[in-house]
This record gives structure tokens, C-alpha cells and sequence, in this order.
């Protein structure tokens, strides 16, 4: 019962819609004060939400119908469950267990492998070209993400728990307080900046190039359940990176202002870089990760290594 | 006025169809983009893909070359779906009504919700309808 509870409610499905929801209006609200515009109202990702739930869904003649379907459930999923992960040991509710960063790494890749699998089921050759894409900035981020995470690790002593990380943390100050903790937050938000395809990484959804790309053929209900793994996702990835590399969040007296100052402050500086950026081609942001990212990674994980 | 009602209302994606259009239209809706007149706090935001839209806007006359075109959109689109015609062009099909390879005002081929007149017709105009069009 208690599992169900934790995946539906709290910090599951309900808890992160709502978080999710609300980061995602600040980044548009954000975007279009920037623009010198008004902007949405606050509770336009809820509206969105219902308003897709309501309409039609349509599955194309071409598409591969149940895997088309299937595919936003499968991010959702991934979405919530990683968010389960992570917020367990963050919120005290459990110690969560040895090798759950390692899990939660590959749990954060499934929202993104089910968009490539709706596209490519959906039979539209629009979408395929922005699944192709996706799948190589995919190639690009991951392994520098890995790189990041071996990095943690050693700093962290060899623990793969993400309970002992924010413990480490929280006794003997925050990792990006050092050097290689520095130059390792660099990396880490370039791909979280991927792993949510914002601007300048946005070449598989390109609106006025690909018309929408992995996105081209969801409608309805698969549309509604797309944005909604898109809005947890804006919570998991920023907690995800405050985990690792901020300290963590805790939750007694005046900490909790902070826990929330540090969230707002990722979503303000992942929106600020998606205003002041142009997309980048698919060898650009290849090479962008497979040479710089990589590289200041690298350097990074020699620097842990030294203890720096 | 039911929660699904409600929210459609609040927001609404606009898809935008050019027909045979002088653009002069076009520029103007994409004015109501901008800071000035910001449609994005009515929660309109202009999409890529005619499978999110929620308005179908068709500016410019229709020709025998899009004719097809428009009906294919128009049955490809997730309904509900309204319908707005921009400009004389779309209203009337303006001064290429009598050309010959003039295939009819937009009302003719697709069943539209809202027309809004002009020449083009000011983003004012375009957000006076919409308002108008909402509160039926």
C-alpha cells in the first residue's frame, strides 16, 4: 500500500504534477517577462492538461498503434518513478538503497526513449527526423552525464546512495564548493538543458523547423500525457542536479526557504540560458558535449581525484 | 459552463493556414505575438503541428491548389476545432473573387466560427473577435 501511496500521491504522480506544473509556468512566466510580455496566468499547465485530455486523439493510419499509444504512458512512468527515487531519501521517508543514483540515471533517460519510440511509431517522417535527432544528442549527453556522475561518486567516497551524498553533504559542506564541484555543475546543467530540450538544445522538437518534430504526431490524450511527463521532468531534473551537487534539500525552519530558493534558482538560470541561446544544429551540440563537456568533466574527475 | 469548457476557452493553439495571402494578414496575427499585444496571457500560443491545434486560422483566398490542402487539414485536426477567417480574402475571397482560379471563400469549403474583415484587419481586430468569439 505504501509503494502505491508514494508513486501516486506523494512524491509521486500527484505531488510532482503540481511542483512540476508550477515550475514550468514560472519558466514561461519568466520567458515572457524577459520579452517584455505579460505572460500566462498561474494555472495555465492545468488548463493545457485538461483541455488535451478533452480532445480528440487521434492515431494516424501509418502508426504502429499500441506502441504509439503506449508511449507516453511509458514517460510518465519514468518520469514519477524517478521522482519517487529521488525524493524518498530527500524528504526522510526512507533511506532509499545502494546503487539508486545509478537507477535514477537510467530512469531519467526513459521519458526521453519513449518520445523516440512514439515518433518513430507514429508514421510521420517529420517526427522520425526529429527522433533521429534526438537519439544522437542522446548519444552526446549521456556519456558526459555518466562522466559527471563518476565524478560525484569519487567525491562522494564511493558511495552510490544518494542517502549518503546529501548525508556527506550536509556534514561537510555542499560539493560545489570546491573546485572540481565548480567546474562539474557546468557540464551537469548543459545536460540537463538536453535532457529537457530547451532551447539551445531543442532540435528535436523544432517548432518552425520540423513542425513539432517527436511531438508532430501526438494529439488528445498522448499529447496531454507527453506535457505532463514534460512538467515532472522539470522537477526531477533541477532536484536531481541540488542533490548531487547543492547539498540537498532540508526540510527544518528556515532551510525549507532555501530548499526552495535553490529550486527556483536552477529553473531561473536553465530559462535565462534557453532565452539568450540560438539552437544548434546536430553537430554542433555534438560536438559541444562530445569535446567541451567531456573535456571539462575529465578535468574535473582528475581534480576530485586530487582531492580538490 | 463545465471544467473542459472552461479550460479550451483559457487555452487555445493556434494553427495557421495560409492560403493564396498577399502575407499581409499573416504579419498581423504574428503582431499579436508580440510584446504589444501578447496573446500568450489569454494562454494562445502559435504551434507547429495542426494535430495541437485548437484554431484553425486561415488567412488569404482559396485557390484550386490549396483547396485540397485546407479540407486535408481541416480533417486532420483533433475537434473540437474552431475555425477563423482573416481578411477579406478569407471572408469574401476580397478582389480575387471573380479570378478564375478562385475556388470559393473559405465558408464554402470547411464550416467557420468567426470571421474578421479587413485589409488587413489590425491585431486589435483579430483579439476583439476572438473575445467576442469566446463569449457567445
Amino acid at each position: 500500500m505504501a509503494q502505491v501511496f508514494y508513486f501516486f500521491i506523494f512524491p509521486g504522480l500527484l505531488f510532482a504534477s503540481v511542483a512540476g506544473g508550477f515550475l514550468s509556468w514560472f519558466d514561461r512566466k519568466l520567458t515572457a517577462r524577459l520579452q517584455f510580455r505579460v505572460g500566462p496566468p498561474m494555472l495555465q499547465p492545468f488548463y493545457d492538461f485538461v483541455k488535451l485530455l478533452a480532445k480528440e486523439t487521434i492515431v494516424s493510419s501509418e502508426a504502429a498503434k499500441s506502441l504509439f499509444l503506449m508511449a507516453p504512458v511509458f514517460a510518465v512512468t519514468g518520469a514519477c518513478l524517478s521522482c519517487v527515487l529521488i525524493f524518498i531519501p530527500v524528504f526522510g521517508i526512507g533511506n532509499g538503497f545502494q546503487g539508486d543514483l545509478i537507477v535514477i540515471f537510467y530512469l531519467m533517460m526513459v521519458p526521453t526513449i519513449s518520445y523516440i519510440i512514439g515518433a518513430l511509431a507514429s508514421g510521420n517522417p517529420l517526427s522520425n527526423l526529429g527522433a533521429s535527432r534526438e537519439i544522437k544528442l542522446l548519444i552526446g549527453y549521456e556519456f558526459s552525464m555518466l562522466l559527471v556522475l563518476a565524478a560525484i561518486i569519487l567525491k562522494a567516497g564511493n558511495t552510490v546512495s544518494i542517502h549518503d551524498i546529501i548525508l556527506l553533504q550536509q556534514q561537510e559542506g555542499a560539493f560545489i564548493g570546491s573546485l572540481s564541484g565548480v567546474l562539474l555543475f557546468i557540464p551537469l546543467m548543459m545536460c540537463v538543458q538536453a535532457k529537457l530540450a530547451f532551447v539551445p538544445f531543442d532540435l528535436a522538437d523544432a517548432e518552425t523547423e520540423i513542425a513539432g518534430g517527436i511531438f508532430l504526431e501526438f494529439s488528445g490524450l498522448t499529447l496531454a500525457l507527453a506535457k505532463l511527463a514534460k512538467y515532472i521532468m522539470m522537477l526531477v531534473l533541477p532536484s536531481f542536479v541540488i542533490v548531487v551537487l547543492l547539498g540537498g534539500f532540508r526540510l527544518d525552519g528556515i532551510h525549507i526557504l532555501w530548499s526552495l530558493l535553490k529550486l527556483i534558482g536552477l529553473v531561473l538560470l536553465i530559462t535565462l540560458v534557453r532565452n539568450t541561446n540560438p539552437r544548434l544544429t546536430v553537430g554542433q551540440s555534438l560536438r559541444f558535449f562530445f569535446i567541451w563537456m567531456n573535456l571539462i568533466a575529465v578535468v574535473a574527475i582528475l581534480l576530485a581525484y586530487a582531492g580538490l | 459552463m463545465g471544467l473542459t469548457d472552461y479550460c479550451f476557452k483559457k487555452s487555445l493553439w493556434l494553427f495557421h493556414f495560409a492560403g493564396a495571402s498577399c502575407n499581409n494578414c499573416d504579419i498581423e496575427l504574428l503582431d499579436c505575438l508580440t510584446p504589444r499585444y501578447d496573446v500568450e496571457r489569454f494562454g494562445m500560443v502559435l504551434v507547429g503541428s495542426v494535430r495541437h491545434a485548437d484554431v484553425l486560422v486561415v488567412s488569404g483566398s482559396i485557390n484550386q491548389k490549396c483547396r485540397s490542402r485546407l479540407l486535408t487539414i481541416y480533417e486532420q485536426a483533433p475537434k473540437p476545432l474552431l475555425v477563423i477567417a482573416v481578411g477579406a480574402c478569407g471572408c469574401t475571397g476580397g478582389i480575387f473573387a471573380e479570378g478564375n482560379t478562385f475556388a470559393g471563400p473559405v465558408d464554402s469549403i470547411i464550416p467557420v466560427d468567426l470571421y474578421i474583415p479587413g485589409c488587413p484587419p489590425k491585431p486589435e481586430a483579430f483579439l476583439a473577435g476572438i473575445v467576442k468569439l469566446l463569449n457567445k
